[in-house]
């Protein structure tokens, strides 16, 4: 937790007011931690309760706190009053729009070329596979966040009706995934339109909180509806995606064998690979698709303002749900490709915190920027693989992380998208035109 | 019929704790316009704490149990209300003029970090404590031996509750902060004109929610004999609930909503089925939102352009 002076709004001036400011944040923090940090509670074996103190911990936390604000305070001096819009010279911003217009293609270049320079090292090639899922994730939430401006806090949900359409068809019919990944796209969307018919004419928050309660419905009837999903134990045995039909395994009618090539457990990683990037690929080109239809502008302006759209003649109702539904098919998608990809699912993969994940993916990468959710996505599940042996810290930084990200950039990290049409200038209307019965 | 008596006093105990916390909900709602999503993990401090202060004090010796309940009260309900207080320093008020989902997200990220904290500095177990409040009174014994019981704990719980609605209700009708937190709740702008500190306001109603939240943490932790660090979520989500079904924005509507959701949920545990308790709270959520987006004591909202 940072020091509480982090708003203060007068400046302090001099060391004495510095040091003020400082001592009554690190008192806060004492008082806050005293309990907390400073007496740690276990339960004996007996059930009885023991405790014992971290005086240590507390102290240096406090001192943290009082060293922070100073360097937070002489940082704000140093920096000037925030709030004031930063000129960026033009010679830099004509540089920027050039690695802007260069980066797509690099990038996408590069992402291809993954499996080929990375070929040896499964680990980043299971990264990979795993980033671009979440790229996947966050393009589809990003229609419904970033396009329509619709706060969903359930996104999980949709992704995990994919996951279990995909299983359960899978392992019950022995459907196969080529079968099962349109089925899954549109029962997600099914549960989309089943959802957002009746909530979207909530406000943005309440409309939140819906997802939420409607996310978490979900997973508790997974957990709770064993006969059909096997309860917390999941579905487990979900058959590995097949090139078209050939299996990528290590039979005599298997991928390898029937190029004549010598197999390898990596080529099915690969498949993997190239499947979720023409996944994600998927997503955005339908997404860039749909922004130039008469719907994607309609979402557009719903985002700035429903008031103005509705009376505009705006539909917003259907609007809205065609921007959740579509949402919900993509996380349906890339639910299946998890499904296929680990061959075991359980409600455990589709908590709360993994929405919040996605969410802030599309809130780290600007809100309706395709580049800037694909990066963010990387930064995320990247910075999430550095604490891979703190996995208790982990979310508590995450938290720490979309604090201070609303605080210093509420409007994204990476990129923001403006409206793709909008008026320049506000134009004068001669009232001659406006008189009554003329319009 | 004897069950369902019992079941009734069980609804109402578990009502009021969810009242408490479901007042913070809409008192900030109803000034800030925003949910604030960490509430719920405020309650599980509150609890946190109430249950380190037992701890300490039972081991310097004291004995006297009002005593002890009454320090614990104090203590729990102080440092939690700083850390609401610290919360919306940090987190909300940087935030105020913002786009609308910013101060949303931001509160997302403090719950994330309320939760790991508590899990990162008190471990992961559940953290049971002894029956402190035992005894009771059996109300009534029917011939086939079913004993309605009303124990001592659930009289606690449900008199702290009406003491401090009472104490809440003259704070916010009767004193110059209460008139200042109803002046912000219509225009802020407009208090702030006529020389309402809008801030020191908006501040004083965090630490008075946390305090109310504190205090249905301590009564959890007495009611059901543990806490630990992920109880927040689940109890944060039902409280709102219970704020959007008494109307979000009016203060006796959220207790009345807390009854409503502690009764239905007992029910519910008692005669269908205890696993989809959740999902009958949460159902309540969407059908509320659907079918009385104002609740049962709200205003409706009035959209301004």
């Amino acid at each position: 937790m940072t020091a509480p002076s982090t708003n203060t709004a007068k400046p302090a001036t001099g060391i004495l007011a510095l040091l003020k400011t400082a001592f009554i944040n690190a008192l806060v923090a004492l008082v806050l931690f005293s309990l907390m940090v400073g007496i740690r509670t276990e339960a004996g074996s007996s059930g009885q309760l023991t405790y014992w103190t971290r005086f240590g911990e507390l102290a240096s936390l406090v001192a943290i706190v009082f060293g922070g604000s100073i360097v937070i305070e002489l940082l704000r001096q140093w920096i000037g009053p925030t709030g004031a819009e930063k000129l960026v010279p033009p010679a830099l911003q004509s540089g920027m729009s050039l690695i802007g217009r260069y980066l797509t293609p690099a990038l996408l270049i590069f992402t291809l070329l993954v499996p080929v320079i990375f070929y040896d090292q499964r680990y980043i090639l299971d990264l990979a596979i795993l980033v671009l899922t979440y790229v996947m994730l966050g393009w589809g939430l990003n229609v419904v966040v970033g396009l329509a401006g619709l706060l969903d806090l359930g996104y999980v949900a949709f992704y995990a009706v994919g996951a279990y359409s995909y299983g359960l068809l899978a392992t019950n019919f022995g459907w196969s995934f080529w079968i099962c990944l349109p089925l899954a796209g549109i029962l997600a969307a099914f549960w989309g339109v089943l959802l957002g018919f009746p909530v979207l004419r909530l406000r943005g928050d309440y409309l939140a909180i819906v997802t939420l309660a409607f996310g978490e419905i979900i997973r508790l009837v997974i957990i709770n509806w064993q006969e059909l999903t096997g309860g917390p134990n999941g579905v487990s045995g979900i058959p590995r995606p097949t090139f078209f039909g050939i299996p990528l395994d290590n039979s005599d009618e298997g991928f390898a064998a029937r190029l004549g090539i010598e197999y390898s457990p990596t080529h099915r990683i690969v498949f993997l690979f190239y499947l979720i990037l023409a996944l994600a690929l998927l997503t955005n080109w339908v997404t860039i698709r749909l922004r130039r239809l008469p719907i994607g502008r309609a979402w557009e302006a719903l985002r700035e303002d429903e008031v103005a759209c509705r009376a505009l003649g705006i539909n917003t109702t259907t609007t809205k749900l065609t921007a959740f539904a579509t949402g919900a098919m993509f996380g349906g998608f890339a639910g299946a490709f998890f499904a296929t990809r680990q061959g075991f699912i359980s409600p455990e993969s589709f908590t709360f915190q993994e929405s919040a994940l996605v969410l802030a993916i599309v809130v780290l990468g600007g809100m309706g920027s395709q580049l800037g959710v694909a990066l963010a996505a990387l930064a995320m599940i990247g910075g999430f693989e550095l604490f891979r042996g703190l996995e208790t810290y982990r979310m508590l930084v995450f938290g720490m992380a979309m604090v201070l990200i609303m605080i210093w950039r509420p409007r994204g990290l990476i990129g923001h998208r403006a409206p793709t049409v909008f008026l320049t200038k506000a134009q004068a209307i001669s009232s001659d035109l406006v008189k009554e019965g003329h319009g | 019929m004897d069950y369902f008596a019992q079941q009734l006093i069980n609804g109402l105990v578990l009502g009021s704790i969810y009242g408490l916390i479901a007042i913070g909900y809409t008192m900030v709602y109803g000034i800030v316009g925003m949910i604030n999503f960490a509430h719920g993990d405020i309650f599980m401090i509150g609890g946190f704490i109430a249950l380190i202060t037992f701890l300490i004090l039972i081991s310097l010796g004291l004995t006297a149990i009002p005593v002890i309940l009454l320090v614990v009260l104090l203590v729990s309900m102080a440092i939690t209300a700083l850390y609401g207080w610290t919360i919306e320093r940090i987190a909300y008020r940087p935030l105020r003029h913002s786009f609308r989902l910013a101060p949303m997200l931001s509160a997302i990220g403090m719950s994330f970090v309320l939760t790991n904290y508590s899990q990162v500095a008190q471990g992961a177990r559940v953290k049971p404590i002894p029956p402190f409040i035992t005894g009771g009174y059996t109300l009534h014994e029917s011939p086939d031996g079913f004993v309605i019981q009303l124990s001592n704990i659930q009289i606690m719980v449900v008199i702290t509750t009406i003491v401090l609605l009472v104490i809440f209700n003259w704070l916010v009708s009767r004193t110059r902060l209460g008139r200042d937190m109803r002046a912000c709740e219509q225009d802020q702008t407009m208090a702030a004109l006529l020389g309402v500190d809008v801030d020191r306001t908006i501040s004083m109603t965090f630490v008075i929610g946390a305090a109310l939240a504190a205090v249905a943490g301590l009564m959890y932790l007495l009611y059901y004999g543990l806490v630990d660090f992920f109880m927040g979520f689940v109890a944060g989500i039902k409280a709102f609930t219970a704020a959007v079904l008494g109307g979000i924005g009016s203060l006796p509507g959220a207790m009345l909503g807390g009854l409503a959701i502690g009764l239905i949920e007992t029910f519910w545990s008692a005669y269908f089925s205890v696993e989809y308790k959740d999902v009958a709270a949460f159902s309540i959520l969407i059908v509320v939102l659907i079918f009385m987006p104002t609740g049962l004591l709200g205003r409706p909202e009035v959209e301004k352009v």
